[in-house]
């Protein structure tokens, strides 16, 4: 191929600039609201025109963090002076702080199954593509293509079957349950994924390993592996992700033990009028973990999206 | 070290048969070179060989022992591959040193024994490199070093010069052979390369769609070529091979090659129908007082020889002459054959036997 690539122009830069951070801030700015809202008081949160400039306040997730309930001017009076700040701000609006809310076990929730699922995904998708990549598996490309086909729909749609199938398994409302139900859905993505990492790797690495002594699953573990360390991290992100953010299986199949946070935090709205801040307090501390993770792997993901794309 | 011995070996690919019926023995100490043209089979022999494949039929013997059904890792065999097959996420040392790690061997004799193996390599100042940035040819030597280190009962190369560029083949090819000859080790290595296996090896097996066509020592096999494709495959330019059709009985001492006779070496087999006869360039000499001719139709110089071609009443025939013999394009000429030196061929493509050839295909 003969042909030169040009230095684009200052213009075509410019452009190209201003496009990029042009929808950076479309696709950033609901982010940033919600990370503001969390810090407004419930006034502001509600304001017309909108507050930009606030005074901030931790309202919000004093609200997420705890369950009040309202009192008489007189029975506050006979408390006392408020013993801590978050006491104070709750007092300001005639409420006492009965213990903590829910939202923590909700959150540990959504680690316990988010992670597990990923684990579990990754590790049998690993396996999986192994297989599929290195041996003879008889009706391979149709196993694949079912594999494949469960994508086809989107999960919900078999929600009904699955309701009732784990009703009557006992596994409704339990983190197994769920751990389960998003490794089958992630499933199909990590064997694919994972498949097309490990058929980009030699495997003369493998017969190299065999030759030096080692058995097949050593050669797998020790030599295959460290090679598919980027596929298996940018895999992980996306089962991650998908199971991080699930809402509708979460709510129809959770209630109470299991709970994840997406369908708790729409919950908070109703404890004690619309209460935005908490809400959006929430939903920023449910971004973190995965903006850390992400941020994290970012190499990873970068390299794993477009791997395979250009020949070393 | 070891002898190894290969009997009625056969390999299935579904309906494809990658090797039919291969038997041949591989002498302690040997080099020994698997030449053909890709698809031929050899790959498939040595992993085999190697126990990177599993034979459908046949028995392999290293040493005495019947491996065919082995895992590769109880063969005591070493391997190299020609993409080298250094494992990218260790360093150099860690890559010679794995196949001792893997037999549990303490970690400063580990230590004593690749530093040893790099300093007969010369790659002691790479031992703490990544093997990414290494270049073609010290990569090269990591992947012999971790052969080497365990001294196995043989080395099993796969094209392993084939990644390198030209120049350096060249010198890898030496510094291979050097090897060998220092350390006297059974080595069995695939190739493509004509040059490359008349130059290494010791002895040599031709083969061609799964089939051995011929076994033995360089010379004799570019000397008497068993087959006509032998005959094609190994030199360059190719023996000249020309039909005709004729025939040939036991102890005949000549052939009528288009109405003129030319002398042959004493037959011991005969044939007839189309026959075919071949002769090396470098056994065609121009003689006027011949009676079989040619037109002279391109020269190629090379240095010190040149490679006429000449069309005959048989078809082209290429000569290499010395260059200072003046030659003329279109002049017609004599062309005289060395009656010692020339093969004949039958209709099924298979060297009759005479008294030249009979020692050498007779024995394998």
């Amino acid at each position: 191929m003969s042909y030169s690539i040009t230095e684009p122009s200052n213009r075509q830069k410019w452009f190209a600039g201003i496009l990029v951070v042009g929808y950076a801030l479309l696709t950033l700015l609901p982010l940033a609201w919600i990370i503001a809202t969390g810090f407004k008081t419930p006034a502001d949160a509600i304001a017309y025109p909108p507050k930009v400039i606030f005074s901030p306040s931790l309202e919000g997730y004093v609200n997420l963090f705890t369950s009040r309930s309202r009192v008489t001017p007189e029975d506050l009076a006979a408390l006392g002076p408020p013993t801590t700040w978050y006491d104070a701000i709750v007092r300001q609006y005639d409420m006492v702080i009965n213990g903590p809310s829910r939202y923590g076990e909700r959150f540990m929730n959504s680690v316990i199954i988010g992670f597990g699922s990923t684990f579990l995904s990754v590790f049998l998708g690993t396996i999986a593509a192994y297989a599929f990549s290195r041996f003879k598996v008889p009706l391979k490309d149709d196993l694949l293509f079912f594999i494949l086909s469960t994508r086809m729909m989107p999960p919900i749609a078999v929600a009904i079957p699955i309701f009732l199938m784990y009703r009557q398994l006992g596994l409704s409302d339990t983190h197994l349950g769920m751990i389960l139900l998003y490794t089958a859905v992630n499933l199909s993505l990590s064997v694919w994924l994972l498949k097309g990492f490990i058929d980009e790797i030699p495997i003369e690495y493998e017969e190299a390993a065999l030759i030096d002594g080692y058995t097949r699953f050593q050669a797998f573990y020790k030599v295959v592996l460290p090679q598919a360390a980027t596929g298996i991290a940018s895999t992980a992100i996306f089962c991650l992700i998908f199971s991080w953010n699930e809402y509708a299986f979460a709510v129809l199949l959770t209630s109470g033990t299991a709970q994840t946070a997406p369908p708790f935090i729409p919950t908070i709205i109703g404890s004690g009028g619309k209460d935005w801040p908490a809400v959006a307090a929430g939903a920023t501390l449910f971004l973190l973990p995965i903006m850390i993770f992400t941020i994290l792997l970012r190499k990873h993901l970068l390299r794993g999206i477009t791997f395979g794309a250009v020949r070393k | 070290m070891a002898q190894i011995v290969i009997k009625n070996l056969r390999k299935e690919f579904g309906a494809f048969t990658a090797v039919q019926s291969s038997s041949f023995t591989i002498e302690d100490g040997e080099f020994f070179m698997l030449l053909g043209p890709s698809g031929c089979g050899k790959t498939t022999t040595l992993r085999m060989i190697a126990g990177l494949e599993l034979p459908t039929a046949g028995e392999i013997y290293i040493n005495g022992t019947e491996v065919s059904q082995k895992p590769a890792s109880k063969r005591d065999i070493a391997f190299v591959f020609q993409m080298f097959a250094l494992y990218p996420h260790m360093n150099v040392r860690k890559n010679i040193s794995y196949p001792l790690v893997s037999q549990g061997m303490p970690r400063d004799q580990v230590r004593a024994k690749v530093d040893e193996v790099a300093k007969i390599l010369g790659i002691t100042a790479l031992l703490d490199k990544p093997v990414g940035g290494l270049s073609g040819g010290d990569r090269q030597r990591v992947a012999l070093g971790r052969a080497v280190v365990r001294d196995p009962a043989c080395f099993l190369m796969d094209e392993p010069l084939g990644a390198l560029d030209a120049e350096f083949r060249e010198h890898m090819a030496q510094e291979l052979r050097a090897l060998h000859d220092r350390m006297h080790a059974t080595t069995v290595y695939v190739t493509h390369d004509q040059l490359e296996a008349m130059q290494m090896g010791d002895k040599i097996v031709v083969m061609n769609h799964g089939v051995v066509e011929q076994f033995g020592r360089p010379q004799e096999i570019y000397d008497w070529p068993a087959t006509t494709f032998v005959a094609t495959f190994i030199g360059s330019p190719a023996m000249n091979l020309l039909p005709f059709e004729g025939m040939v009985g036991h102890g005949a001492t000549s052939v009528m090659l288009a109405g003129t006779e030319v002398q042959i070496p004493k037959m011991i087999s005969g044939s007839d129908g189309t026959l075919v006869l071949g002769v090396r360039p470098e056994h065609v000499h121009l003689d006027d007082a011949a009676a079989y001719r040619g037109r002279i139709m391109a020269v190629e110089y090379l240095g010190t020889t040149q490679i006429v071609t000449l069309d005959t009443p048989l078809g082209l025939v290429k000569a290499r002459l010395s260059s200072n013999k003046m030659v003329t394009v279109g002049e017609t000429v004599g062309l005289r054959f060395d009656a010692r030196s020339i093969s004949l061929f039958g209709s099924d493509g298979r060297a009759l036997i005479s008294t030249a050839n009979h020692g050498v295909l007779h024995h394998g």
